[in-house]
Order: structure tokens, then sequence, then C-alpha cells
């Protein structure tokens, strides 16, 4: 991980100041976030307090791995936000319907794959525009998310899903481990292997790529693929943590994903990719909603911080060249 | 001066006997009721830099395109050491060893100088879906492909984004240089460029050919093509309307085939 970050592209200094205030607002945004609230309350900086937001920001984190992915090669997804709902009801029809947890959980991983891979090809071959697909799917998955579920909550209570979320290898709490891993996968991808290079390439100059014989098709397939596939991995930790699956929850958790990307210096225009900038943008955003319900600020002013933020963020990076 | 079209292969660089690297005769291609090619013939001899001249819509890109895979041509036959080629997509030209330089370079801006040398050539280690980018060869590879060419790029491993256009075209010519081991063809590799920036960029051309890589060079500029081109090809209207020995020829001579102002030599 620390060397995939070492890899990602226009890291030669020079530019000070603004610029670098640009590629590193995710982890600067994050010291002062982490100094305002140990300031403002002696309950932020608590390990219990540490630990429970870092399992809370696993699965903004997981998402924000597969909407890195995406970003990466110049798309968006706004499918997430009913994408993970989606999986999260066939886990919990599935469970409910008896056929056991291991069916269950891959039946939802490859659920969410199956949005994904629909929104690659929709993309990649009818060469659709990608917020106009991402967007459709956004919509007509809640639908089907809907009709399976007809609207109501389904309680999963699984103990092997209930230790997942609360266990863990000594102070290492299972999500973290699994947040990680999916870390390390993307960034091993996008920096160790040719289909990173592609993802890269196909990002910062499609036709080149094309030029130089690489299959674009499939290289944006496979990221949106990539971004379904999180969504369902994403969509087991949420039903873990919340001991159900809730058709009309978590579309907060689309913007948040492309905020911790853009916060953590990923260009949206494609090209540019910094999996450790975008887990601190993921931690950032969730550590500002833990410390504003820990100084009791109403939940109401949550989305206005999280905007803010993330419009924050948008106006640095103009300086990033 | 005109008797040198009536027996193409008796100059050039080419031992007798030897087949000329490409022999393009009565290439025609058209785009719907759009003649772009009505007959083109050339013939490139190994080792020599072949200038292709003419206006704007005389049909050189259109050449280069069926040269490369791009599009097929309708008519006409195109040899290549001798043997009759038909040339699909880019990728079988490729395999060929002809690359080509467009003038959008095709280069990746964020990636780094030793990453746009082996796009989608990239040496791996490892096996099976186990493959993991050899960094280290490449890198090194890319400082000796440079070097042997005499680029000027001080740091392999900063991103293109932070080159000069200058550097750029080097690193595109490079790139191409390298993986075209028979043909390179470059199209207005310096139309952007300042004064030095071109002549480093000619010196790049002559070293080419010097190693015995075979360029085929579109330019505007007729002065650079009688420093560094051996023949010229005119292209007019979709035709080969004459060919010159660039040492025999003057500039005013080629401007004046590409207008029209001088008759060409073969039949319109």
């Amino acid at each position: 991980m620390a060397e995939a970050q070492a890899q990602a592209p226009g890291r030669f200094g020079g530019h000070l100041s603004v610029a670098a205030a640009a590629r590193f607002a995710a982890p600067i945004g994050l010291v002062v976030v982490f100094i305002v609230f140990f300031i403002a309350t002696p309950d932020f900086l608590t390990t219990d307090n540490i630990s429970d937001l870092l399992v809370s920001a696993s699965i903004l984190l997981v998402l924000a791995m597969g909407q890195q992915m995406v970003v990466t090669v110049a798309g968006i997804d706004l499918s997430v936000g009913s994408n993970l709902p989606w999986s999260a009801a066939v886990l919990g029809y599935a469970y409910t319907h008896g056929w056991g947890l291991s069916v269950a959980v891959s039946l939802a991983l490859l659920a969410g794959l199956a949005v994904g891979v629909v929104n690659g090809l929709l993309v990649s071959r009818l060469n659709m525009t990608d917020f106009i697909v991402t967007l459709g799917s956004l919509s007509v998955v809640s639908g089907f998310t809907l009709l399976l579920t007809s609207g109501n909550t389904v309680p999963v209570n699984s103990d092997f899903l209930r230790e997942l979320a609360i266990d863990g290898i000594g102070p290492v709490r299972w999500f973290w481990v699994l947040a990680f891993l999916v870390a390390a996968v993307v960034g091993f991808v996008l920096f160790r292997t040719r289909t990173g290079t592609y993802l890269l390439s196909t990002g910062g100059n499609i036709d080149a790529a094309r030029g130089a014989g690489i299959h674009v098709d499939r290289i944006r397939l496979i990221a949106y693929a990539s971004s379904g596939l999180t969504c369902g991995i994403a969509a087991v930790l949420f039903v873990a943590r919340t001991g159900g699956s809730d058709p009309s929850l978590q579309t907060d958790l689309l913007l948040s994903s492309i905020a911790a990307v853009v916060l953590g210096g990923s260009s949206l225009f494609g090209g540019k990719a910094s999996v450790l900038g975008s887990v601190a943008g993921a931690v950032l955003l969730q550590s500002l909603i833990n410390g504003f319900t820990l100084l009791g600020i109403s939940q109401y002013y949550q989305p206005i911080a999280v905007g803010a933020v993330v419009l924050g963020a948008a106006f640095i990076s103009r300086f990033q060249k | 001066m005109t008797d040198a079209t009536s027996n193409p292969e008796a100059s050039g660089r080419t031992a007798t006997g030897d087949p000329p690297l490409v022999r393009i005769t009565g290439l025609r291609k058209s785009f719907d009721a759009v003649h772009a090619l009505r007959g083109v013939d050339l013939t490139m001899a190994a080792g020599e830099v072949t200038a292709l001249l003419g206006d704007n819509g005389a049909g050189k890109s259109t050449l280069v395109r069926c040269l490369t895979g791009v599009h097929p041509p309708d008519a006409g036959e195109i040899r290549f050491r001798g043997q009759p080629i038909k040339l699909n997509s880019p990728d079988e030209a490729r395999r060929l060893g002809i690359e080509t330089v467009y003038q959008t370079l095709g280069l990746i801006e964020d990636l780094q100088v030793w990453q746009n040398l082996y796009l989608n050539r990239e040496l791996t280690a490892g096996f099976g879906p186990f493959q993991v980018l050899d960094k280290k060869s490449m890198i090194s590879h890319s400082k000796e492909i440079l070097s042997r060419l005499d680029v000027d790029v001080p740091n392999v491993r900063a991103t293109v984004r932070r080159m000069s256009g200058g550097q750029r075209q080097s690193i595109a010519i490079a790139r191409a240089a390298n993986w075209g081991k028979t043909l390179v063809i470059m199209d207005e590799p310096t139309a952007a460029l300042g004064v030095r920036e071109t002549a480093a960029v000619e010196a790049l051309i002559r070293r080419l050919r010097d190693s015995a890589v075979t360029v085929l060079l579109i330019s505007h500029d007729m002065a650079q093509v009688l420093r560094v081109a051996d023949t010229a090809y005119v292209l007019r209207r979709g035709q080969t309307v004459a060919r010159r020995i660039v040492k025999d020829t003057t500039g005013d001579e080629l401007v004046g085939l590409i207008t029209g102002a001088i008759e060409g030599d073969t039949h319109g």
C-alpha cells in the first residue's frame, strides 16, 4: 500500500502550497478534524470510539475503493447508492428463505457484481454516457430492491455476521481486516499489474490507450464490475453491522464514496489514482459524522458538513494541475 | 530531373536485387462519394527517409491509415519486403514492425516516461494470473532506449506532463523506433515545435536512419524535407504526381509540385 502510493503519478514535488494542499487534502483534513474533535470533546480520541469509527468507515472505504476504480477510468458510478441496499436485500431475502449464510453472501456479492457488469457493458459497449447510465441504474435497481422486499426491512440474525461486526483478532476488528484487504487488492491491481496501467491509461487518454492497442472497452468493464463487486462486499458488512437490510437507507453513501475519492486527490477526469488518499478521505468523512454525533450536533447538519467538505475539495482541486 | 520517376528502384540505398521495404501500387480508397486515394504508387527503400508531401486533403493521412491497418484499401497492392500484405488492423501492422507517431503523439500525460515507452508492452514477472509489473527492468531499459537515441529526458520516472513539446515528441518517436523495427511513420513531427526542438527531432530522425530504420516522414516544411529526407513523393488529389531524389531537387520545385504550379510526371 505504501509502495502503491509512492507510484501515484505526479508525486515529484516542486509546486508546494496550494497544489500540495490539493494532493494531500485528505490526510491534512483528517489531522485537522482529529485535532478539532480532540479539543472539543474528551470522548472522541478514545480507543473505543476510534475502534468503532474505523468499523463504520470500513463500509464507506470498501465502496470508495470501487468508486476509485471507476474514477480512474474517468467514469463515475452513481448506482452505488442503490446497489448497496440491493445487494443487502438479496442477502436478506436469501437468508430468510433458509438458503444458508454462505449462499446468501455469495448471492449478495453476485447481485452487486451483476449491476456493475450491466453498467460497464452499457458504458463501454454501447458507448452511453457513464453519468446517465449509472443514474438510470440507480433508479432501476432501487425499484428492484423495493419489489424484492416490498419495502420492508429484513432482519438477518446470523451469529457469524454478528461476530464479524463485533469481533476481531485482538484489538484488530474483522471489518478493518476486510477493508484493508480490499484496499490492498485495489492498490495492487492499480499500481502493480498491467491491468492497472491500462486503467490509468484509459482514464488518462482513451484515444492514446486505444491507439496503443489497449482494449479500452474491456478495461472500462473491469472498472465498473469492480465497483459493483465492492458494493456487494460493502452490503455484507452493512448487514453484519446493522443486523438487517433496509431498502430505503444509505443513499448518503453514494456522495460520500465519490467525496472520499475526490478528497484523496484522484482526478474526476481520470488517469490519476491514489488508494491511500481515498482511504484517508473515507476515514475523514466518517470522522466528521462521528464527531458531530459525539458533540450532540443535530444530524441534520451532517449532510451540510459532508457537502461543504466535498465542495471545498472540489475548490482546492482546481489548483491541482 | 524528372527521369527519376521512370525507374523508381534504380536509386536509393537499396542493394540491387533486394526488394524495397514497402512498395505500394495503384492504391485506391473511397469514403462514400469521396475518393481519397485515386491511385497511389510509392516505394520506400529500406533504411531511407522517405518524405510524403501534399496539400491538405491530398490523401497523405488516408495513405498512412492504409499502411497502418486502420483503413483497408479498396484496390491496389501493398508489398512488404516483396510479399503482398493485407492489413486489417493496427495490430497486424504492429506485428510487422510498423509503428506510427501521430500528431497527437499518443502519450498518457499522467503516466511516467518509462510507462509510456512500455505502454501495452509491459514487462512482467511471475506466472499465470499473478503477473506483476517488472518496473526495475522497464525503468533501466527505458534509460537505455533514450540514451541510445540521445534523447534529452533527464528522468524517466517523471510524468510526461512535465515534459516540453520537444521532449514529448522525442519520447513518442523513441517509442515508435524502439518497437518499430522496420518502419516508423511520422506525421508532421515538428509542426508544434520551436527551432531548437525541431533540430533535436531532426537529429533523432537521422540517428534512426543511421541505425537502419526506415522512416516515412509527412511534413509541410520543405527545408526540413531537404535536410533529412532521401526521397520525396508528392501527392495531389489522391494521386502520386511526382517522385524526387531530394539531393537533386529544390524546395521551389517541391512546392510547385504540391500546388500544381508544376505539372506532375504521372498522368492525371
